[in-house]
C-alpha cells in the first residue's frame, strides 16, 4: 500500500528535478557552518596537536623540527608518566567500581516505590549539577588532615581511622576516587533507575507467580535486561574518569610528588607551565587515544543499533 | 486461577515488605548522609567567622552565625559571577541554535553521508579537550581572541555543537515526517518548515539544551583556566580556584564561595531538575 510519502515523494518526482534543487542544497547550507567548525576545532586541531607531538618543540616560540617518536620514547621512560598511567588506572577501576556499586543500590532502593523517594533521589542526584572545582574544594577541607574528616573519627572514638589522606601518598589517591564519587554516582544511579523502570512490571510478576526468589528475579530477570545500561555507563563514566582534571587540579595538583597525577592535568602543566609543549602534545594524543578505544566502538555499535531499529 | 487463590501470598510477601521498609528507609538515609555531608559543611563553615573557622570544632554548629563570608566571597568573586554571566548567555544560545538547525536537518533532510556527519560530530563531545588545547590556544591568539571571554564563548559554542545536535536529533526523529511533507506539498521551503513547524515544537529541547549548556559552561574550568589569561576575565570557576590558593586557611570564604559557584546551576536543577536529568542521560541513551 503506497503511505502518504510515497504519494507526495512520486508527486515531486514528476514535476521533475529542477535545475537548482534548494531542497537538497538549503539542508547542507544549514549544517555547514557547523561541520566545517567541528571538522577544523575536532579534527584538523588533534591531527595538528598529533603532528606537534613529533617535533621539537619547547619554550614558546613553535619549533617544527620533526623528530619522529621522541616524545613518546622520552614519555615511557618519564616516571611522571608512568604514575599517571599507573594512577589513571587505578583511579578509573576504583572510580567505576564504586560508582556502579553505589548507584546500582540506590537505584534499587528507589525502585521500590517507598514514600518519599522522590526526595532522595534529587539528593543523590544533585552534585552532577555542581563544578567539579566546587566538589574539589570541598572535599580538600573534608580530607584535611586537621580539621576535616579526622576530628570526627576521634570525637566518635575512632581515631585508630586517622589518616594523612590528602598529604600521603599512600591515601591522597583514594581521597579522591572518593570526592569523585560523590560526584559522578549520581549519573549511574539515573542510568540504572531509568533502566529497572522500563522493565515491565508483568515480567517480574510472572517470576515471581513461578516461585522465584527477590534475588533470583534480580540475578536471572533484572540484571541481563540491564547490561547495555552497565556497558553505556561504564563506558561515558570510564571516558570522564580517564579525562579527569579539575578535581585533580583543585585536590591535590598532581601531589603529593606525583602520588595523584594524571595525564589531562601534565598535560597542561608541561604544555602551559614548562612550556614543553611537544610533550605535552604527545600526552595529549595518548589520552586520546585511550578514549577513543572507549568511545569509537561505542560510537560504531550505537550507530548501528539505531539503523537496525 | 481465581483472584482468591492468588491473594494470600501476595498478603505475606506485603507484610514482608513492610518490615523491610524501614531497613530500606535506614539504607537510604545512610546513602543521604554521604551526599549531603559536604552540604553541611559548605553551609555550617560559611556560617562562621575566620576566628571560629581556625578553633578545633570544626565540626560545631556556628556559635555566632555570621554572613561576613558571603561578603568577603562576593568581593572576590563577583567579577567571576559576573563574566560567567557574561559567557554562559551568549554560548549557550549560540550552540542550540546551531544544534537545532543541525539536529533538523540530520533528522528530517538526511542526504548521503548525512548519517556519517552525525557519528562525526558526536566524537567532538567526548574527546579530551587537552588534544586540541594547543591549537585551540594558538588560533584564538592569531585571531585576537586569546585572553578572555570572547575566546571562551567562541569555543563553548564549537565544542556544545555535538551535545546539542544530539540532543535536538534525537528529540526531531519523534516528530511525524507527515507534518513535514504536508508542508512541503504546500510549498513550503527547507527554512519555512523549520520556522513554522519545527521551531515552535521545539520548546521541551530547547529547555533540556539551554539548561544542559548552561549548566555545563557554567560549570567548565579547563578551557577557562587555559583561556582567560587576563585575572579580570576569568570565569567563576578559575576564580574560586584562585581564591581557594590565596586564601588557605580562610576557610569560611572558601565555602561561601563554593556555595556561590554553584547557586546559579543548584537553582536551575532545582526548579527543572527533570529536563536536567534529561539531558544528563542523552549522552548515553538513545530516543
Amino acid at each position: 500500500m503506497a503511505t502518504a510519502q510515497d504519494v507526495v515523494a512520486g508527486r515531486l518526482r514528476s514535476r521533475g528535478r529542477p535545475a537548482f534543487d534548494t531542497e537538497r542544497i538549503v539542508p547542507v547550507l544549514l549544517i555547514l557552518p557547523s561541520v566545517v567548525l567541528i571538522a577544523l576545532f575536532v579534527y584538523f586541531f588533534i591531527g595538528y596537536t598529533g603532528f606537534v607531538s613529533l617535533t621539537a618543540w619547547r619554550g614558546i616560540i613553535p619549533d617544527y623540527t620533526l623528530v619522529g617518536l621522541q616524545q613518546y620514547q622520552q614519555l615511557a621512560e618519564l616516571e611522571r608518566f608512568q604514575a599517571d598511567i599507573h594512577n589513571t588506572i587505578v583511579f578509573t577501576v576504583l572510580f567505576l567500581a564504586a560508582s556502579i556499586v553505589l548507584g546500582f543500590s540506590a537505584a534499587l532502593l528507589l525502585d521500590q516505590r517507598l514514600k518519599g523517594a522522590i526526595l532522595f533521589q534529587n539528593i543523590f542526584l544533585f552534585p552532577l549539577a555542581i563544578s567539579f572545582v566546587v566538589t574539589g574544594t570541598v572535599w580538600r577541607w573534608i580530607w584535611n588532615p586537621t580539621n576535616g574528616l579526622n576530628v570526627l573519627f576521634e570525637r566518635a572514638g575512632l581515631g585508630f581511622i586517622k589518616l594523612d589522606w590528602l598529604t600521603s601518598t599512600e591515601t591522597a589517591l583514594y581521597a579522591l576516587v572518593v570526592a569523585a564519587v560523590w560526584q559522578m554516582s549520581g549519573f549511574c544511579m539515573a542510568m540504572f533507575l531509568a533502566g529497572l523502570r522500563s522493565i515491565p512490571e508483568e515480567l517480574r510478576e510472572a517470576a515471581h507467580v513461578d516461585g522465584a526468589s527477590w534475588l533470583q528475579t534480580l540475578r536471572y530477570i533484572i540484571l541481563p535486561l540491564l547490561n547495555p545500561i552497565l556497558l553505556a555507563a561504564i563506558i561515558i563514566l570510564g571516558h570522564i574518569s580517564l579525562k579527569i582534571f579539575d578535581l585533580v587540579f583543585v585536590m591535590t595538583f598532581g601531589g603529593p610528588g606525583f602520588a595523584t597525577d594524571m595525564p589531562g592535568l601534565h598535560m597542561f602543566i608541561a604544555t602551559f607551565r614548562q612550556n614543553l609543549y611537544a610533550r605535552g602534545a604527545a600526552i595529549a594524543t595518548v589520552l586520546l587515544l585511550m578514549v577513543a578505544v572507549l568511545i569509537v566502538p561505542y560510537l560504531i555499535w550505537t550507530n548501528r543499533e539505531e539503523r537496525r531499529s | 486461577m481465581s483472584a482468591a487463590a492468588i491473594a494470600p501470598p501476595v498478603r505475606r510477601r506485603r507484610r514482608g515488605l513492610r518490615a523491610g521498609r524501614a531497613v530500606l528507609y535506614l539504607l537510604l538515609l545512610l546513602l543521604a548522609v554521604f551526599y549531603l555531608l559536604p552540604v553541611y559543611v559548605v553551609v555550617v563553615t560559611s556560617l562562621k567567622s575566620f576566628i571560629e573557622v581556625s578553633n578545633s570544632t570544626p565540626w560545631d554548629l556556628p556559635t555566632a552565625p555570621t554572613l561576613a563570608a558571603y561578603g568577603d566571597a562576593l568581593a572576590k568573586l563577583g567579577r567571576g559571577f559576573f563574566n560567567s554571566a557574561l559567557l554562559v548567555v551568549p554560548a549557550t544560545l549560540g550552540s542550540a541554535l546551531l544544534g537545532s538547525l543541525n539536529g533538523y536537518v540530520l533528522s528530517k533532510w538526511r542526504f548521503r553521508g548525512s548519517n556519517l556527519i552525525f557519528t562525526l560530530l558526536l566524537f567532538g563531545m567526548f574527546i579530551p579537550y587537552q588534544s586540541v588545547l594547543i591549537p585551540v590556544v594558538n588560533t584564538l591568539e592569531q585571531i585576537g581572541l586569546y585572553g578572555g571571554i570572547p575566546g571562551l564563548i567562541l569555543v563553548h559554542v564549537v565544542y556544545g555543537i555535538p551535545i546539542t545536535t544530539l540532543i535536538f536529533r534525537n528529540y526531531y526523529a519523534a516528530v511525524p515526517t507527515e507534518l513535514i511533507e504536508a508542508a512541503r506539498v504546500d510549498g513550503s521551503s527547507v527554512l519555512g518548515i523549520y520556522r513554522h513547524i519545527i521551531f515552535p515544537l521545539s520548546v521541551p529541547a530547547f529547555v533540556v539544551v539551554l539548561i544542559w549548556q548552561f549548566t555545563s559552561i557554567w560549570n567548565e574550568f579547563l578551557f577557562g583556566v587555559t583561556i582567560a589569561s587576563d585575572p579580570d576575565q576569568q570565569p567563576i570557576t578559575v576564580a574560586l580556584q584562585g581564591l581557594a590558593g590565596s586564601l588557605l586557611a580562610q576557610y569560611q570564604i572558601q565555602m561561601a564561595g563554593s556555595l556561590l559557584t554553584a547557586l546559579p546551576p543548584l537553582i536551575i536543577y532545582i526548579a527543572l531538575g527533570r529536563y536536567f536529568i534529561r539531558g544528563l542521560l542523552a549522552g548515553a541513551l538513545k530516543g
